[in-house]
């Protein structure tokens, strides 16, 4: 299945402190701590691909400014 | 199409040019609940439509910069002092939305006056506090709300309530208080929490826009760095050790405020010409005559307080203004009228008066012994001394003045009131000086006494002491 | 034309109801409280806000808010509030929010007690509060003037985005003396730097912390600039008798009432006694001060204080001319004898 029926999010490595709130917060561990490190020095949180139901947790959890986008994937019929 | 779900609201900047040219990210460390709740905050901006109408009242703390991130009105205010600035911001703008963001320090320190008396005010602003217990920007020292035993680098071995005292819980006192529609306390320890939080803002900034009240949030909120570990751990310590000192949960959600706060009576578009009336500005004046002075008169009026001395003072000057001269009048004032004597300095000239103190009087009209003790002695040679002779029982001594002997209080109590005691030597005074007329004094005496009553008993007075001129100073 | 009897206490909320004052915040103190008497009267019967603070510090930090606002504030204290209201002046003063305070002094230090001193000139002319700050100071010496300067605070408030400064004293505060109104009611203009709570205001900020050091030093450097253009606009005294003067007095408040008397007592024995009186404490009419000194044989500072005015009068004549103090403190006032008789005294001494 690819991304594009499914909801996922999107974390912005420029931003991303990596402090890993969202990992906790996430019902269902969409989302992992990477490897790489941002500009800031900071390895940033990125979205591990599994079943995202764009609850938000990650996004109202996050402690950042427009570090997390939540996307919904389309409605059936849409 | 994907459809997006939740994004960074519109009510924060794209970049923060105050920050940095092209900033995008927050000066907070990682983990720190203000981006948060800043977040939460905005959202809540978006969606009730507030954004323009948002002004937005930093503290001082970690959250200063609240107007790097906030595209709306923006003030940052003095430590501890955000209620006080919100409270006149709020009087200002009716419809303005006026938010105040406190930390702990802030809020329930330094400022711990100014947001009680706003709660206690019932003003209709919204109260975000951001409790950390631990304070943030000057480096982690201890908070009003630091826990016992917390180590902070100002309680290096823990918080002991025997020399730093217990932890302070705001909810509770502000809600002990009367006026506040909302009162709760929520916590960022977990996503649920968060979301819990989120209702609560939401409500806050619901009730301002309804004109409820004052709507007060403390949310709980983890300061990774300070506390010394990861964010993860922050909020676990948070709800293991923060929540149970500062028990989550709404104390108040009240459908109405106790009062309206809307002031109906209150015309903020009065005429300038109303205004001009209330004023008196346009007001006319009694103009009844032009004296020609002899001498410019230095007039020391003294008795007891309840004498009517300061009153009958400003008789005096009132009646000097409607003859066209020019006068002062300065009164004794404080701890010498508590028991004492009290007394009034009257200057009534042709010319522009310099100091307004009679040290040395021309004329002196005493109302008690006290009085005429006190200031005999300074009357200059050649003035006029008028005395209370029901109560100054002794006579004048000196010889180079003129003394005037009047029963004024027994002729006031034959009247019906003893307070008119003092316009009796007034009237005598004004007949012997000239300095003002019988006719000018009558004019006058409506316009400052505002009881019908006693206006016609001072008339009577005013007859009497005429009566008593009459009787007892030979004509020149 | 009505004149109206009433205390300068009284006269300031007169004078600043007709100059546009919109919003009174306060809290009560001897011997200022007729001011807060007045203003509940009168600001909410003419449609305007009237609120008694919790305390001083909140009742300046409410002016901050209001003056932010966009409104036209005053409120009015005495040197115990003053001290209070510090760090809201300087917050005032950083922010450049214009705010009309009136300090009718009282004598110090502590709580002193509620007789007229003239003690709190450092502190109000040389910057209440931390920081290079300070703010357009008058000096008013009747109810009259109390009326006429605030009539105008607001306009010179506005001009300069500072706080201007009534400074009076016990004794000018309580006076009655009669009063001439202003006919006109003065209309609180709307100012683009200010926060109305709409779209067009919403991107305004007002704050007094600056990050950069360039930036805060530029800041600095612009407040200076500002009060130095206040030297050159803004200076007002009153002149008594000084075309042939030989002794000056200068004095402001209720001392230049006494000197007044004691320069027409002198003058009437042969002495050419003369007085420059300062309207404006701050800025301080130095450059006429230095011509006068040319001309006279002594100046007189009187002021009721430790001598505190005298620093700024030395400084302008630049040791050109003696400089005299008569001084008192605690709440003693002169009279004019004892003015007339000093100076008679120190000219026979030389």
């Amino acid at each position: 299945m690819s991304l594009e029926e499914k909801n996922f999010i999107e974390v912005n490595p420029k931003r991303c402190k990596g402090c890993a709130a969202c990992i906790v917060a996430c019902p269902n561990g969409c989302i992992e701590i990477g490897s790489e490190i941002n500009q800031m020095g900071y390895q940033f949180a990125r979205f591990a691909v599994r079943k995202c139901i764009a609850c938000g947790m990650c996004f109202y959890t996050c402690p950042e400014f427009g570090a997390i986008t939540v996307y919904q994937k389309p409605r059936k019929g849409a | 199409m994907h459809t997006i779900k939740h994004q960074k609201a519109r009510s924060l900047y794209p970049t923060f040019e105050r920050k940095a040219p092209g900033a995008d990210v927050s000066h907070y460390c990682p983990g720190c609940g203000h981006g948060t709740v800043h977040n939460l905050i905005a959202e809540a901006i978006d969606d009730l439509g507030i954004q323009d109408r948002t002004i937005f009242c930093s503290p001082v703390g970690c959250s200063v910069f609240g107007y790097y991130y906030f595209d709306t009105g923006n003030i940052q205010c003095a430590h501890g002092r955000a209620p006080a600035v919100a409270s006149a911001i709020r009087r200002t703008h009716e419809e303005a939305i006026v938010i105040s963001y406190q930390g702990d320090g802030d809020l329930a320190g330094i400022g711990m006056s100014q947001i009680v008396h706003a709660a206690n005010r019932g003003e209709n602003i919204t109260v975000f506090f951001i409790n950390n217990a631990i304070y943030g920007m000057t480096g982690g020292q201890m908070a009003p709300t630091t826990i016992l035993g917390q180590k902070t680098v100002t309680t290096p071995d823990g918080r002991h309530a025997e020399n730093e005292g217990f932890p302070i819980g705001m909810v509770e006192i502000i809600n002990s208080l009367q006026a506040p529609v909302f009162i709760e306390r929520v916590s960022l320890a977990g996503a649920k929490k968060v979301m819990k939080a989120r209702m609560a803002i939401r409500k806050a900034l619901r009730n301002q826009v309804e004109k409820k009240g004052f709507s007060f949030v403390e949310i709980l909120s983890p300061c990774p760095v300070n506390w010394k570990m990861t964010a993860v751990e922050a909020r676990r310590w948070l709800e293991n050790n923060l929540e149970p000192v500062f028990p989550v949960g709404n104390l108040r959600d009240l459908p109405k405020g106790p009062f309206d706060k809307v002031d109906k009576k209150k015309d903020s578009r009065m005429s300038d010409r109303k205004i001009l009336e209330i004023l008196g500005v346009n007001e006319e004046e009694v103009h009844a005559g032009t004296v020609q002075l002899q001498e410019e008169q230095n007039v020391k009026i003294a008795g007891f307080g309840g004498q009517g001395v300061l009153s009958t003072g400003i008789l005096l000057a009132n009646c000097a203004i409607a003859e066209g001269l020019k006068t002062t009048w300065l009164p004794s004032y404080g701890a010498e009228m508590r028991g004492g004597t009290a007394n009034a300095s009257i200057n009534i000239s042709h010319e522009t008066i310099g100091s307004p103190i009679v040290s040395y009087p021309n004329v002196l009209m005493v109302m008690n012994l006290p009085s005429l003790d006190a200031f005999e002695d300074k009357v200059r040679p050649g003035g006029a001394i008028y005395v209370n002779s029901s109560l100054a029982t002794r006579k004048v001594r000196r010889a180079d003045v003129t003394a005037y002997h009047i029963p004024a209080s027994d002729m006031a109590n034959d009247l019906g009131t003893i307070q008119s005691a003092s316009v009796i030597l007034l009237t005598v005074y004004a007949l012997v000086s000239g300095a003002i007329t019988i006719e000018t004094l009558k004019k006058v005496i409506p316009l400052s006494i505002k009881r019908k009553n006693l206006v016609d008993l001072n008339m009577q007075a005013i007859e009497a002491g005429v009566t008593w001129h009459r009787d007892n100073c030979p004509k020149p | 034309m009505g004149q109206h009897l009433m205390k300068g206490n009284e006269a300031v909320i007169y004078g600043a109801l007709l100059g546009g004052a919109t919003h009174y915040f306060g809290y009560p103190i001897t011997p200022a409280s007729e001011i807060a008497h007045a203003a509940a009267d009168l600001f909410p019967r003419c449609g305007k806000h009237f609120l008694q603070a919790e305390c001083e510090v909140s009742s300046i930090s409410m002016l901050y808010g209001a003056a932010a606002a966009g409104a036209r504030v005053i409120t009015g204290s005495s040197g115990p509030g003053l001290s209070l209201m510090a760090e809201g002046l300087s917050y005032l003063s950083g922010s450049e929010l214009p705010s009309v305070v009136v300090d009718v002094q009282r004598a110090g230090p502590g709580l002193g007690y509620i007789w007229p001193e003239q003690a709190d000139y450092n502190f109000i002319v040389h910057g209440a509060g931390h920081g290079s700050h300070s703010g357009v100071v008058l000096a008013p010496n009747s109810a009259q003037e109390m009326c006429d300067f605030a009539y105008k605070a607001f306009e010179l408030a506005e001009r300069y985005r500072c706080t201007v400064f009534i400074l009076s004293d016990a004794y000018i505060g309580q006076i009655m003396e009669p009063v001439e109104l202003p006919r006109q009611i003065k209309a609180n203009p709307h100012k683009d730097w200010a926060l109305y709570g709409d779209a067009d205001s919403r991107h305004n900020l007002l704050s007094s912390i600056y990050l950069k050091l360039e930036e805060l030093e530029g800041h600095n450097l612009h407040l200076q600039e500002k009060y130095r253009l206040m030297e050159t606009e803004i200076v007002d005294f009153e002149e008594i008798l000084t075309d042939d003067v030989e002794y000056l007095f200068v004095a402001y408040g209720i001392s230049s009432r006494i000197c007044h008397s004691a320069v027409a007592e002198l003058r009437k024995k042969g002495i050419k006694a003369g007085m420059l009186r300062p309207k404006t404490l701050f800025p301080f009419p130095s450059v006429r001060l230095q011509q006068l000194a040319g001309h006279v044989k002594k100046i007189v500072v009187a002021e009721l204080s430790n001598g505190q005015m005298v620093r700024d009068v030395q400084l302008a004549v630049q040791g050109a001319v003696p400089v005299d103090l008569y001084n008192w403190m605690g709440g003693r006032i002169p009279s004019t004898d004892e003015i007339v008789q000093r100076l008679k005294k120190d000219i026979a001494t030389g």
